[in-house]
C-alpha cells in the first residue's frame, strides 16, 4: 500500500467527479483516462479536467485507497464501452458492408461493418472491429471463439 | 403508462443501452407535460414533470450518446445510446426544450426555417428532395455475383463480343467434325481390311481431306475468335482502369484519410489487369468448353443414346466436386489477396519513410516486418494450394475411371453386337477431349473466383459513392465576391465530434487567422471551407450559397490553398506553377513566380522554369517548394485564399522570404489563415481563437490581448519559446534555406 494520494475525489450531486488538488482548488468533471486501454488496461490512468489537462496520475489502481479506487472505477465503467465479441451470430454477407450479429459480455447486438480494414489488428490474437456509428468491438483471442464464429471472421481477414 | 386527457406526445427516443452500458432496449419520451423515461433498469416509468430549471444535455463519448436531466443542484437521470440515434436524442432535446420555454413563458421558439432531412437533420438545399448525408450511408453489400457487373463495361462492345460468340460456336463445331470422321473411319475401311477387304484409296483421301478441311476451318476460326475477343477484353480492363481511377478521384478526403497507397495502387493496376486476362482467355476457354460439352452430348446421343448416358455419367460428379472445392478456393483467394496488399502496404509504408527507417537504424526491424508479411503471404498460399493441389489429380483419376467405365460397356455391346467398332472408337475420342476439357474447366472455379474477388475490390471503389456528393441541381456563380458564413457548423469524424456550432462571417477581402493548440479544429474547419469533407451539423454560405449546391470543381476554383508540406508533382517547375490553370502562358506563370519571390531562385536553377523536379520536388529545399506553391495558389487568382500553416516548416528567416510572397498574395482576398506562430498573422483582420472544437474568442490582436483570455495565454507561451528560439538562430552559421541545393 502506498501513501495515500496528495488529492481528494468525491461525487457531486450531478454525478460528476472533482478532484481538490493539494492547493485547494476543486475541479469539477474529473475524468479518468486510461492510457493503454487495449494492452494494459489497469496501469497508467490519468485524471484529467473538463479541458484535457492532466491533474494526476495513477500508476496503478490498486494503489489507490478504496473508497477513491471505487470512485474511478464505476466512472471508468460509466464512460468506457467497448463491447467484447463473444461469439458471431450471423453476417448478412461476406462484401462489406455487412451487418453482423453478435453476442458481446454486454448483450446482444448488431454491427455494420463498413469496411474490412476498419478490423484492426492489435498485438495478436487480439482484434478490434469499429462499426460504421464508431462503436470499438474488441476480439480478445480469435482463436478462443466457436467454430462458426471463426469461420464468419476468417472470410473478413 | 397512459397518457393524461389532453397530453401529446412531441418526440421519442428509443435507447440501446442500459445505464451499466449494456444493449437493452429503453424509451424516452417527451410529451406536452412531461418527460418520460424507462430504460431497462426500471421497471416502470419515471416522469418528470417541466419546472424551472430542467435542463435536458447531449454528450457523446467513444460512440455512446448521454442524455442527462439535470435541475439546478442535482443530476436527476441520464441515459445512454449508441450513436446511430443521435439525431433522434438532438430532436428529444430540442423539442423538450421549446416545450419547456413554452410553458415557462407560454411562447414557443419559432422552429428553424430551414427545410431539413428527416432521418439525419442536415438541412436541405433549394432543389434538394434527397439528403446528401442519408443517401451517401449505403449498408447493403454488394451482390455476390459481382462478375455479372462488369456487364457495364461490356455493353459498348455488344457488337464484337457478339462476333466473338458466333465464331466460337462454328469453332467448336468444326473440332468436333474430326472424331466425327473416325467413326466411318473406322468402320468402312479399317475393320473391313482386317476382314480381308481391300482399302479403298477414295474413301480413305475423302475422310482424310474431311479431317484436314476441318482442322484447317478450326484453325482460322479460332484465330478470329482469340483476336476479336482479347481487342475487346483489352478494352474493357483499359474502361475499367480508367474508370475506377477517374472515380476514385472525386472521392473524398475522407476516403482517402482511411485508405493505404499500396492497396489502392493494386486494386487499380493489378486487379484490372486479373479481370482482363480472365475475360480474354479464361472466360473464353470456358465459353468454348460448354459450348463443346452440349454439342459433343447431342452428337453422342444421336450415335448410341445408352452409351452416351453411361458416358456422361462420371459429369455430376465431377460438377459436384467443382462445386465443394470452388467455396474453399474462393476464401483462399480472397485471403491471398489481401495478404499480397499487406506487402505492397509494408514496401508504401516504408519506401517514402526510408529517411527515418535510416536515421533511426531500423532497417533489420523492417526487413523483418518485410519478412513477416511474406511469411504470412507464404503461409496463406500453402493452405490454399493444399486444397488446389487435391483438385486437378482427382479431376484427372475422375477422367481415367470415367474412360474405364466407357470402355467396359463399349465392349460388352460390342460384344452384344449392339455397336460398331467405330462407334466405341468414335466415342473414346470425342470423351477424352471431354474429359480434357473438363480438366481445364475445372481451372475456371479459381480463376473466376480469382477475378470475382478482384472485380469486387474494384467496385468497392466504383460502388463507394463520395461523401462530398454533387449538387443535383447544381447552383452556379458567376463570380464569387469572397464572403464566407459558417452557421453553426459542426463536424464530425467517426465519433470524435471535432468541431461543434462553430458561426462566423467573413467579409470578402478580410484575413481572418484561425488561432488555437494543435487538435483544436483548425484544420478541420479549413478542410471543411475547402469542402475536402461536408459538414456534419449546420452550414457553409458562400456569397449566400450554401456551398453544397455549387458544383464541387466550380467551387473549388474560387479557392486557392496553400498547405504546410507543399506538394510538387513530377515535371517541370513551369508545369507546377500552372497545376491549377495549365492554359496559363510564359508570362502569366513568370509574373505568378515573380510575385511569389520564387522567380529568382528559379532563374539560379540549371534549366531556369524548365529544372524538372522530382517525385517530392526532393531537389527544392522547404521555402522554395512553398514559394512555388504559393505561386501556383496566384495564377489562378482566387477569391478565397486559404493558408494552412504555410510557414511553419520553415526557419524564420525563410519564413520573412515566405511572408514577402504570401503579402502579395493576400491582397484583395478572403483570406482565412492557420499558424502557429501567432507572428505571422499580425496582418490579419481578427483573430478566431478555436479551443477543443468551438470559437472562444475573436477579436483584434490587441482587443486580445486587452481581455487577457485564451489568445492571451497562448501569446505569452509563445514569446516565451521564441525568445529561446532566436537565440538557436544566431548560433546557426548558414539557413538551411538556400545552402542545402547544389
Amino acid at each position: 500500500m502506498m501513501d495515500p494520494p496528495p488529492y481528494r475525489l468525491c461525487r457531486n450531486a450531478f454525478g460528476r467527479l472533482e478532484c481538490t488538488g493539494t492547493d485547494g482548488e476543486v475541479h469539477e468533471g474529473v475524468v479518468p483516462v486510461r492510457a493503454f486501454p487495449i494492452t494494459a488496461p489497469e496501469h497508467g490512468i490519468a485524471l484529467v479536467d473538463p479541458h484535457g489537462r492532466e491533474l494526476a496520475w495513477i500508476d496503478q489502481l490498486s494503489d489507490l485507497p478504496d473508497d477513491f479506487r471505487i470512485l474511478v472505477e464505476t466512472e471508468l465503467a460509466r464512460r468506457e464501452f467497448m463491447p467484447e465479441i463473444r461469439r458471431i451470430v450471423s453476417v448478412s454477407s461476406f462484401a462489406t458492408p455487412s451487418t453482423w450479429e453478435v453476442q458481446t459480455d454486454r448483450g446482444s447486438a448488431h454491427l455494420i461493418l463498413k469496411g474490412e480494414e476498419d478490423i484492426r489488428r492489435l498485438t495478436a490474437p487480439a482484434l478490434l472491429i469499429a462499426d460504421s456509428h464508431g462503436i470499438h468491438y474488441l476480439i480478445r483471442d480469435r482463436h478462443a471463439l466457436d467454430q462458426q464464429s471463426r469461420r464468419f471472421l476468417d472470410r473478413f481477414l | 403508462m397512459a397518457l393524461a386527457e389532453d397530453e401529446r406526445l412531441l418526440a421519442w427516443l428509443a435507447i440501446d443501452l442500459d445505464a451499466s452500458l449494456r444493449f437493452a432496449p429503453g424509451m424516452i419520451i417527451v410529451t406536452s407535460e412531461r418527460l418520460l423515461a424507462m430504460s431497462a433498469d426500471d421497471t416502470q416509468w419515471q416522469a418528470w414533470n417541466y419546472r424551472r430549471g430542467l435542463t435536458l444535455a447531449r454528450r457523446d463519448h467513444a460512440g455512446v450518446g448521454t442524455l442527462e436531466l439535470c435541475d439546478a443542484s442535482s443530476l436527476l437521470g441520464h441515459w445512454r445510446y449508441t450513436l446511430g440515434s443521435d439525431v433522434a436524442a438532438g430532436r428529444l432535446v430540442d423539442h423538450f426544450a421549446r416545450q419547456l420555454s413554452f410553458r415557462l413563458t407560454g411562447e414557443i421558439p419559432a422552429v428553424s426555417a430551414l427545410a431539413l432531412c428527416p432521418n439525419c437533420e442536415t438541412p436541405l438545399l433549394a432543389g434538394q428532395e434527397e439528403c446528401p448525408v442519408c443517401s451517401k450511408e449505403i449498408h447493403e453489400p454488394p451482390s455476390t455475383w459481382t462478375l455479372l457487373r462488369l456487364g457495364r463495361f461490356a455493353r459498348p462492345y455488344r457488337g464484337q463480343l457478339l462476333a466473338g460468340f458466333l465464331l466460337s460456336l462454328l469453332t467448336t463445331a468444326a473440332t468436333l467434325v474430326a472424331p466425327y470422321l473416325t467413326m466411318p473411319l473406322m468402320d468402312n475401311v479399317l475393320i473391313p481390311y482386317q476382314n480381308g477387304k481391300a482399302i479403298d484409296p477414295g474413301l480413305v483421301a475423302l475422310y482424310l481431306s474431311g479431317l484436314l478441311g476441318s482442322s484447317l476451318v478450326a484453325w482460322v476460326l479460332g484465330w478470329g475468335r482469340t483476336y476479336i475477343l482479347a481487342l475487346v477484353s483489352e478494352r474493357i480492363g483499359a474502361d475499367l482502369r480508367t474508370t475506377t481511377y477517374e472515380h476514385l478521384l472525386k472521392l473524398s478526403q475522407e476516403y482517402f484519410g482511411g485508405k493505404r497507397t499500396g492497396d489502392l495502387m493494386a486494386r487499380i493496376g493489378s486487379e484490372t489487369d486479373r479481370i482482363n486476362i480472365f475475360i480474354s482467355l479464361h472466360l473464353l476457354d470456358f465459353a468454348t468448353d460448354v459450348l463443346m460439352i452440349v454439342m459433343t452430348t447431342a452428337i453422342l446421343v444421336s450415335i448410341d443414346p445408352w452409351l452416351a448416358a453411361v458416358t456422361l455419367l462420371p459429369l455430376p460428379i465431377i460438377a459436384w466436386l467443382i462445386h465443394v472445392v470452388r467455396e474453399r478456393l474462393r476464401t483462399g483467394f480472397e485471403r491471398v489477396d489481401r495478404v499480397w496488399a499487406e506487402v505492397t502496404n509494408v514496401l508504401a509504408d516504408t519506401i517514402p519513410g526510408i529517411r527515418v527507417v535510416k536515421a533511426f537504424a531500423q532497417e533489420q526491424r523492417e526487413a523483418a516486418r518485410f519478412r513477416a508479411a511474406n511469411a504470412h503471404n507464404l503461409d496463406v498460399n500453402d493452405r490454399v494450394n493444399k486444397v488446389w493441389s487435391l483438385f486437378s489429380p482427382t479431376v484427372t483419376l475422375l477422367t481415367e475411371l470415367g474412360l474405364l467405365i466407357v470402355w467396359a460397356f463399349g465392349i460388352w455391346q460390342i460384344a452384344k453386337d449392339q455397336i460398331t467398332v467405330g462407334v466405341l472408337t468414335a466415342f473414346l475420342a470425342y470423351i477424352s477431349r471431354f474429359y480434357l476439357r473438363l480438366d481445364s474447366m475445372s481451372r475456371i472455379v479459381s480463376v473466376t473466383q480469382k477475378a470475382a474477388a478482384g472485380a469486387k475490390r474494384i467496385f468497392d471503389i466504383l460502388d463507394h459513392v463520395s461523401s462530398v456528393p454533387e449538387p443535383i441541381n447544381p447552383v452556379h456563380l458567376p463570380s464569387v465576391s469572397g464572403r464566407i458564413e459558417l452557421r453553426s457548423v459542426g463536424f464530425r469524424y467517426g465519433t470524435r465530434s471535432v468541431t461543434r456550432d462553430i458561426s462566423i462571417v467573413i467579409e470578402p477581402g478580410e484575413m481572418v487567422g484561425l488561432v488555437g493548440h494543435s487538435g483544436s479544429g483548425k484544420s478541420t474547419l479549413v478542410n471543411l471551407i475547402s469542402r475536402f469533407y461536408d459538414v456534419t451539423e449546420g452550414a457553409i454560405l458562400i456569397d449566400g450559397v450554401d456551398v453544397r449546391s455549387i458544383p464541387v470543381a466550380e467551387y473549388r476554383k474560387n479557392i486557392g490553398l496553400v498547405l504546410q508540406e507543399p506538394f510538387l508533382f513530377f515535371g517541370t517547375i513551369a508545369e507546377n506553377i500552372a497545376y491549377g490553370r495549365p492554359t496559363a502562358t510564359r508570362c502569366e506563370i513568370i509574373a505568378a513566380a515573380r510575385a511569389a519571390h520564387a522567380h529568382e531562385f528559379i532563374l539560379r536553377l540549371p534549366h531556369g522554369y524548365d529544372s524538372l523536379v522530382g517525385e517530392r520536388g526532393q531537389a527544392l529545399s522547404g521555402g522554395e517548394r512553398q514559394r512555388i506553391s504559393i505561386a501556383r495558389a496566384l495564377l489562378i487568382d482566387p477569391p478565397i485564399l486559404i493558408l494552412d500553416e504555410a510557414t511553419s516548416s520553415v526557419d524564420t528567416t525563410t519564413e520573412k522570404e515566405i511572408q514577402k510572397a504570401l503579402d502579395n498574395l493576400v491582397r484583395g482576398r478572403t483570406t482565412i489563415a492557420i499558424a502557429h506562430r501567432l507572428s505571422t498573422l499580425r496582418d490579419a483582420n481578427r483573430l478566431v481563437v478555436l479551443d477543443r472544437g468551438r470559437i472562444v474568442e475573436a477579436g483584434s490582436h490587441d482587443e486580445l490581448m486587452a481581455r487577457e483570455g485564451h489568445y492571451y495565454r497562448l501569446y505569452q507561451a509563445q514569446a516565451r519559446n521564441v525568445d529561446t528560439e532566436d537565440q538557436l538562430h544566431t548560433l546557426r552559421v548558414d539557413p538551411k534555406d538556400e545552402g542545402d541545393r547544389e
